[in-house]
């Protein structure tokens, strides 16, 4: 079943065109790695999909049932204060404020929920801990959860292994592998090409006034995404 | 008993309920504002509260009317300036004197009548039964909408693009903060005076930082600092005539000092 689904359209900022023409799609279960340059348009690409700016032409058009704003989002770490005060269990339920109506507190439904998704994610036994004495893996896994509060349905994930040592990004890369094999959709920006390269099955890559959308192995096989490879030191293949 | 001497005077137990409900609205307001790095505001706004006292005082309309409309309309213009990536802060540092030097003239020009000493330093005699009124509803009001959004408010303040992503409208949060911000500061301000109503923002939080790692943790505990900080000083300051702003600023600075001692040792052990 398709998603999510963009014909032909044209985002940017302030009409100023990044990715024009730009067709793709987005099935259920599909793990889609979203890969290119700095500045090329994945940022714009993201924050167009979320509905923080709107395309300069065109539209994308959300399957039924699935809101714009129950997207589980996964944003970069840079733009959360290192020195907040919060516990792991306070940032995990407020994911479910989108869909939140009561006027005081969260009700026993919201909170068995964040407790069942901090268990799934590994959390359990750091969830009244504090965020900031964390560990950056921790950190990410406690982002992961309240996306997961805000949907069961679509994740997008952007860069989420940015700062992480390679044990924590290989645990990482796994989890959301098994949250992909439970039925979750996967969307990542990544400038990792593992993901890429082992999870995903479609591709999509910026770069400048150019994309690619497609296949995985069909990925590979442009100029683009053979170029990715060789400066990964994955051109043997 | 010094207690039931200050419960003796009325205009005193009126300050003290004044001051009560006041310390507990700033010190909630004031978890939020220093983690939104939005601190300079609440000092820029109390400086304009001040200017906009000196102009009332002179034309001699009731000091409340004229403040509550000026300093609300300019935390709007502040937050404004505050999210400007370049500039803000020296824009709001200019504001900032610019009211201060027009609320000195105006006390000037208003002459002996006027107190200056009262409008930049507080005075408890000041805390009028109307004064009071308004100080319990602008708290009742502070109060309920930060319990009501406070989900939110944390929300919008830990992550804003990821709130916004999720639907969530985060400006009228940082609106709703502005006003309630605005709301206390006019209220507390007469009794604190302009130049140290801010402290009453910023101190509980930073001192509950401190101590507490959690955002509930840190609510709570700036509440309860606050709320025993204006109790020590305001008899500290009746006790041993004292200005009674400048007294509950100190009690918190002791706080302050305390805590960071007791979050240094907790770090160590």
């Amino acid at each position: 079943m398709q998603l999510i689904e963009g014909k032909n359209i044209t985002i940017g900022y302030d009409g100023e065109a990044v990715v024009s023409d730009l067709t793709f799609s987005v099935e259920s279960g599909d793990y889609l790695c979203i890969v290119g340059e700095n500045g090329s348009g994945k940022s714009t690409f993201v924050k167009t999909v979320l509905g923080l700016i709107p395309p300069l032409k065109g539209e994308i058009v959300f399957a039924d049932g699935l809101r714009q704003d129950s997207i589980g989002y996964l944003p970069q770490k840079s733009q959360i204060q290192k020195d907040f005060p919060s516990s792991v269990r306070e940032i995990v339920l407020s994911g479910c404020l989108n869909r939140h109506r009561r006027l005081f507190g969260y009700s026993k439904e919201e909170k068995a929920k964040a407790q069942m998704i901090i268990e799934r994610i590994g959390l359990g036994k750091i969830a009244s801990s504090s965020f900031q004495e964390l560990s950056g893996g921790q950190q990410q896994r406690t982002l992961l959860a309240r996306s997961l509060m805000a949907t069961e349905r679509l994740l997008l994930l952007d860069e989420p292994v940015t700062g992480l040592d390679p044990q924590a990004t290989a645990e990482l890369y796994a989890l959301i592998r098994t949250l992909q094999s439970d039925g979750i959709t996967i969307m990542m920006v990544t400038h990792d090409i593992h993901p890429a390269l082992n999870d995903a099955n479609k591709v999509l890559h910026f770069s400048h006034n150019a994309y690619f959308f497609g296949d995985k192995d069909e990925y590979f096989r442009t100029e683009q995404g053979l170029k990715f490879l060789k400066e990964a030191g994955h051109d043997h293949r | 008993m010094i207690i039931g001497e200050i419960l003796s005077y009325s205009f005193l137990s009126r300050a003290l309920i004044v001051g009560f409900l006041i310390s507990l609205s700033s010190s909630l307001l004031g978890v939020s504002l220093v983690l939104r790095r939005y601190s300079m505001i609440g000092d820029g706004l109390s400086h304009v509260g001040f200017g906009a006292l000196g102009i009332a005082s002179v034309m001699s309309i009731s000091p409340m009317a004229l403040t509550l409309p000026v300093v609300v309309v300019s935390s709007f213009l502040l937050l404004r300036l505050s999210e400007r990536k370049s500039g803000g802060d020296s824009a709001i540092a200019l504001l900032s004197s610019s009211a201060l030097a027009i609320g000195v003239a105006a006390v000037s020009i208003g002459g002996v009548n006027t107190d200056l000493n009262a409008f930049l330093f507080g005075s408890i005699l000041s805390v009028s039964r109307s004064d009071a009124w308004i100080s319990l509803a602008v708290s009742a009001v502070t109060l309920f909408s930060y319990l009501v959004f406070y989900h939110q408010i944390y929300a919008s303040t830990f992550d804003p693009v990821f709130a916004k992503a999720t639907g969530m409208k985060c400006e009228r949060y940082t609106n709703l903060l502005a006003l309630l911000t605005s709301l206390v500061i006019v209220v507390g301000m007469r009794m604190l005076g302009s130049m140290l109503i801010s402290s009453l923002l910023i101190f509980p939080a930073l001192s509950a930082m401190k101590v507490a790692k959690t955002y509930l943790k840190v609510s709570i505990i700036a509440a309860a600092e606050s709320v025993v900080a204006f109790f020590i000083g305001f008899i500290a300051s009746y006790a041993l005539s004292l200005p009674t702003g400048a007294s509950i600023v100190i009690v918190h600075m002791c706080f302050y000092v305390l805590m960071t001692a007791i979050g240094w040792i907790a770090r160590k052990g």
